[in-house]
C-alpha cells in the first residue's frame, strides 16, 4: 500500500511542480517585461471575462484528475477485512504494549536507547531514539490487521514503510492494516503530541518470514511459561537487600526516571522528587499502594499490571534505600503477591 | 503621532496624561497603533520562543531545555503567534484602515473599540504568568487536545482557557465593530462594490470571528467543566469523547487560520495595483473568491482528522472540498498576476514584501493541496511536512502581509517615508532566512519526522541544522524591521499625502501624517472605484 500511496504522493508533487512554474513563470516574465523601465505605460484592462471562465475551470479539471486516484487508493486503504493475524495496540504514556488476539501473547514495548546517549554524555548509536526493548514481530505476506487504542491520552502509531499512521484514542478502537512482503526491521515514532516522552517512543517492527514467525510464537509461549515458573520461585525465595538493589535500579532507570529522575529529584511538583520523600520513606504499605495503582488522572500510572512481583518489589527497595533515602526497608516478592 | 488637544489644558503629571491618554482614547488611529504595538511586542516574545525550540533543535540530544519545558514553549509560540501576533496586528490595521478607506470619520462603536484592545494585554498577562507557575505552562501544544489538555492538563490550564476566553471576547467585540462600521458609516456613494479590496476581506473576516469565536468559548468551557465540574464531554472512562473535542476545536481552528490570511489577500490587493499601476484584475471575482473560501473554510474541518479513524466517505467529503479551496484560491493568485501584467512595475518594499507573499503563500498552498489528498495525507500527518506547509503559509502570508501593509501606510501614519535601502535589506534577509527555515521542513517531514519533538534521530540532524541557523537569522531580520519603524516615526523624508503616484483611495487624500480626526464630513464617491 505503501507504494501506491507514494505514488499518489507524486502525483501531488508534480502536478504542483508544473502549475508552480507556470504561474512563477509568468509572474517572473511579467516582473521582467512589465517594469517601468521597459514598459513605461501601463496598460487599462482590469478584467476579462473569458480568462476568468479559463483560469476557474482547468483547475476544476486538474483537481477531479487528482482526487479519483486518490479515492480508489483511500478505499482499498480502509478495507480492514480478511485479516490473517490480528495485533491489538495499546499505547500509554511513554511506551507501547502489543497484543496478538489469536495466540494471546501480549507485552510492552519501550525505548531502549539509554539517558546517557540522549543527553550527550556517550555517543549516539545508528538507530539512536529509534531502538525499541521489545520490537514487535510480524510475518511476511500475511494481511495483518492492528487494533489501536490508548489506555490515557491520544497517541499516534506510525510506521512510514507500511503508510499506518493510526491514532490510539481512549475509548476508541481504531483498525488498520499492512502486508509486508519483505523482511526485515521497520522503524516509526509517536505522531501525536502526548506530554513530554513523546519523542521517545519508538516503534520497532521486526517482519520474519512464516516459518520464523512461527518460531518465534512458540517461544514466546515457552518464555511466559518459564516466566511463569520463575516468578512463583522468586516468591518463593527471601531476598536480601544486596539482590534486590541492582534489580531495582535497572527496574527504576527503565521506567520511572522519565519522569522522577536518575538522581531521584524529580521535576517540580508535577513529577515529584522520590529522594526524601513522604512516601517513599514513610509506611511501606503506602508506598507498595502508590507503585501498584498509580495516582489516577496523572502520568504516575498503575504499575502492578506492568511489572512483576520481583521488579516491584526491588524497585521499591530500591527507592527506599538511594538518594538520600536510607531507610533500611526491604519488601518481598511474596508481600507484592498478596497485595495484587 | 498628533498630541490629544483635550488634554493640554489640564494641569496633571505628563505620565498620567500620557497613561489616561492611551487607556482612555476613543480615536481609533491611536487604538490601531496601540493594536499594532501590542502585536509587535507579542511577535518579539513568541518569536524568542521560536528560538528556544530551534536552538533545542540545532542537534540530536537533549541541550538546552528538557522536554517538558520545551512542550511549554512550543504551545505558547503557537498561541501566542496566532492570537498574539497576527490577529492583533490585522484588527489594528482594520483600525487605522477601515475609516480612512471608506470616508468613516471613526469606529462605529469607539468605546468598545477601546475596551476590546485593552482586554488584551490582560490576557496575554495571564496566559505568560503561567509560565512562573507551580506546574508550569500549558505543555499540549496550541490545538491543546483533550485529554492531554484536560485531565492531564497542568493546573494552569485554567488561567489558559480564562485568556482564551478574553481573547474571544476581544475578537468578537472587534468584528462586531468592523461590521457595525462597514455596513453603517460607509460614505455616500461608497457601495459595497465600490469599497476597497482590504475593507471587504476584513468585512468576510469578521463574520467568520463572530462565527467561530463563540465555538472555541464553548469548547474551553466544556474543558473547564471537564476540569472541575464533575463532567465528561471528552473524557472516555465518564462515556465522553475526545474526538469530539477534535471536531469542536477544528469547526472553529479551520475558520481561524483563514482569518489569519483573509485580510493579508486584502492587503495584498491594495498594493499590487498600486505599484503596477493598474487597477486590480477581476474586482468582482476577487470579492466572491473570498467569500467562496470563507464558506468553503466551515465545511474542511475533518482534513485536520484523518488519521482519528473517520469513516471511508466523511474522509472522502472532506477531500473533495479541501481540495475545491484551491480553486478560489487559485483565482485570487491568477488575478494578481493579471493586475501586474502588463502594468508599468516598480519594486518599492511593500511592492517586494506582496509579491513574496504571493509567492511563497501558493507554496503553502500547493502542499495545502498535497496535505489534502487523504492517503498521503495519511504520511504526511503530524509530521515536520505539516509544519512546513503551515508556516509558508502563515510567515509570507500572515507576517510578510502585515510587514507589506505597514511599509506602505507607516508614511500615511506618521508623515516620514522609511528609509527604501533598509527596507529592501530586510525583504531580502527576511525571504532568503524564511526560505532556509521552513523549506528543509519539507524534506525532514517526507524523511519521516515528526511534529513536535523536542530530539530527534540521526537521519534528520543537517536539515535541522540548516532549519535552525535560518530561523536565527530570520530572528536578526525582525530586529532591524522594529529599528526601521522606529527610525521612521522619529523622522526622515517627509511624505506628501499622496505618498506612491499609483495609489488610488480616499486615505491618499488626507494629509500625512493623518490628523487626530478625519472625514467629519463625509466625502462624495461620485464616480469610479475607491480601490
Amino acid at each position: 500500500m505503501s507504494a501506491r500511496i507514494q505514488q499518489i504522493h507524486h502525483m501531488g508533487l508534480w502536478v504542483c511542480i508544473v502549475v508552480g512554474v507556470i504561474v512563477f513563470g509568468a509572474m517572473f516574465y511579467t516582473m521582467f517585461a512589465h517594469r517601468r523601465s521597459r514598459h513605461p505605460v501601463p496598460a487599462t484592462f482590469s478584467h476579462s471575462t473569458l480568462v476568468e471562465i479559463v483560469w476557474t475551470t482547468i483547475p476544476v479539471l486538474i483537481l477531479v484528475g487528482m482526487a479519483i486516484p486518490a479515492a480508489i487508493a483511500l478505499r482499498e486503504i480502509e478495507n480492514n477485512e480478511d485479516s490473517d493475524i490480528t495485533v491489538v495496540i495499546t499505547a500509554s504514556q511513554w511506551k507501547w504494549h502489543y497484543r496478538y488476539l489469536e495466540t494471546d501473547i501480549s507485552y510492552y514495548s519501550n525505548i531502549a536507547t539509554p539517558d546517557e546517549q540522549i543527553y550527550n554524555l556517550e555517543p549516539k548509536d545508528e538507530h539512536y531514539l529509534l531502538d525499541a526493548d521489545n520490537p514487535l514481530v510480524l510475518p511476511t505476506n500475511k494481511k495483518i490487521r492492528f487494533l489501536v487504542t490508548s489506555d490515557d491520552v491520544i497517541h499516534s502509531w506510525w510506521v512510514p514503510d507500511f503508510a499506518v499512521k493510526q491514532d490510539a484514542i481512549p475509548g476508541f478502537i481504531n483498525e488498520a492494516w499492512a502486508i509486508v512482503p519483505t523482511p526485515g526491521t521497520y522503524r516509526g515514532q509517536c505522531t501525536e503530541l502526548c506530554g513530554q516522552g513523546h519523542g521517545f517512543m519508538p516503534i520497532v517492527v521486526e517482519v520474519r518470514p512464516e516459518a520464523e514467525f512461527d518460531q518465534w510464537i512458540e517461544d514466546q509461549r515457552i518464555a511466559a511459561e518459564l516466566a511463569g515458573g520463575a516468578a512463583v520461585a522468586a516468591r518463593a525465595k527471601t531476598w536480601t537487600m544486596d539482590e534486590l538493589m541492582p534489580i531495582g535500579q535497572e527496574t527504576f532507570l527503565k521506567h520511572c526516571a522519565t519522569c522522577h529522575e536518575r538522581d531521584g529529584m524529580g521535576q517540580g511538583t508535577k513529577y515529584p522528587a522520590l529522594s526524601g520523600s513522604a512516601i517513599a520513606t514513610g509506611e511501606m504499605a503506602d508506598h507498595l499502594e502508590r507503585v501498584m495503582n498509580g495516582v489516577a488522572d496523572t502520568e504516575m500510572q498503575a504499575w502492578a499490571p506492568q511489572l512483576s512481583d520481583l521488579e516491584i518489589a526491588a524497585v521499591i527497595t530500591y527507592e527506599r534505600n538511594s538518594w538520600a533515602n536510607s531507610t533500611g526497608d526491604i519488601i518481598q516478592p511474596i508481600t507484592v503477591y498478596k497485595a495484587r | 503621532m498628533v498630541a490629544h488637544a483635550e488634554t493640554a489644558h489640564t494641569n496633571r503629571h505628563p505620565l498620567i496624561a500620557f497613561a489616561s491618554r492611551w487607556l482612555f482614547t476613543t480615536n481609533h488611529k491611536e487604538i490601531g497603533s496601540l493594536y499594532l504595538w501590542l502585536s509587535l511586542t507579542l511577535f518579539f516574545i513568541a518569536g524568542g520562543m521560536a528560538m528556544v525550540i530551534r536552538l533545542e533543535l540545532f542537534e540530536p540530544g537533549i541541550q538546552f531545555v528538557e522536554p517538558e519545558f520545551y512542550n511549554q514553549v512550543l504551545t505558547l509560540h503557537g498561541l501566542i503567534m496566532v492570537f498574539g501576533a497576527v490577529m492583533p496586528a490585522f484588527v489594528g490595521l482594520a483600525n487605522w484602515l477601515i475609516p480612512m478607506m471608506i470616508g468613516a470619520p471613526d469606529m462605529a462603536l469607539p468605546r468598545m473599540n477601546n475596551f476590546s484592545f485593552w482586554i488584551l494585554p490582560f490576557a496575554f498577562t495571564m496566559l505568560l504568568s503561567s509560565l512562573f507557575m507551580e506546574g508550569g505552562a500549558p505543555n499540549f501544544g496550541w490545538t491543546f487536545y483533550a485529554p492531554l489538555s484536560t485531565t492531564y492538563g497542568p493546573p494552569s490550564t485554567d488561567f489558559f482557557i480564562l485568556g482564551v476566553h478574553l481573547m474571544g471576547i476581544s475578537s468578537i467585540m472587534g468584528a462586531i465593530n468592523i461590521i457595525v462600521t462597514i455596513v453603517n458609516l460607509r460614505a455616500p456613494g461608497m457601495t459595497y462594490m465600490r469599497m476597497p479590496m482590504f475593507v471587504w476581506t476584513w468585512f468576510i473576516t469578521a463574520f467568520l470571528l463572530i462565527m467561530v469565536m463563540p465555538v472555541l468559548a464553548g469548547v474551553v468551557t466544556m474543558m473547564l467543566t471537564d476540569r472541575h465540574f464533575g463532567t465528561s464531554f471528552f473524557e472516555a472512562s465518564g462515556g465522553g469523547d475526545p474526538v469530539m473535542f477534535q471536531h469542536i476545536f477544528w469547526f472553529f481552528g479551520h475558520p481561524e487560520v483563514y482569518i489569519m490570511i483573509l485580510p493579508g489577500f486584502g492587503i495584498a490587493s491594495q498594493i499590487i495595483p498600486t505599484f503596477s499601476r493598474k487597477k486590480l484584475f477581476g474586482y468582482s471575482s476577487m470579492v466572491w473568491a473570498s467569500a467562496s473560501i470563507a464558506f468553503l473554510s466551515f465545511i474542511v474541518w475533518g482534513h485536520h482528522m484523518f488519521t482519528t479513524g473517520m469513516p471511508v466517505a466523511t474522509e472522502l467529503f472532506f477531500m473533495f472540498a479541501t481540495m475545491l479551496i484551491a480553486v478560489p484560491t487559485g483565482v485570487k493568485v491568477f488575478n494578481w498576476v493579471a493586475t501586474m501584467w502588463r502594468g508599468s512595475i516598480t519594486f518599492e518594499t511593500p511592492m517586494l514584501f506582496s509579491i513574496g507573499f504571493v509567492m511563497m503563500f501558493t507554496i503553502g498552498g500547493f502542499s495545502g493541496l498535497m496535505l489534502a489528498l487523504v492517503p498521503a495525507d495519511f504520511q504526511y500527518h503530524d509530521t515536520f511536512f505539516v509544519v512546513a506547509h503551515f508556516h509558508y503559509v502563515l510567515y509570507p502570508g500572515a507576517i510578510f502581509g502585515t510587514m507589506a501593509a505597514v511599509y506602505y501606510w507607516l508614511p500615511k501614519w506618521c508623515g516620514h517615508m522609511y528609509d527604501e535601502r533598509l527596507g529592501k535589506i530586510h525583504f531580502w534577509t527576511a525571504t532568503f532566512a524564511v526560505n532556509l527555515t521552513f523549506f528543509p521542513m519539507h524534506f525532514t517531514g517526507l524523511a519521516g519526522m515528526p511534529r513536535r519533538i523536542p530530539d530527534y534521530s540521526l537521519q534528520f540532524a543537517d536539515f535541522n541544522m540548516v532549519s535552525s541557523v535560518g530561523a536565527g537569522l530570520l530572528g536578526l531580520t525582525q530586529v532591524l524591521f522594529l529599528y526601521i519603524v522606529i527610525k521612521t516615526i522619529r523622522g526622515g523624508v517627509k511624505a506628501t499625502d499622496q505618498v506612491w503616484e499609483g495609489a488610488v483611495g480616499l486615505e491618499w487624500t488626507i494629509p500625512s501624517p493623518a490628523p487626530h480626526h478625519t472625514f467629519e464630513t463625509p466625502p462624495e464617491i461620485v464616480e469610479g472605484r475607491a480601490y
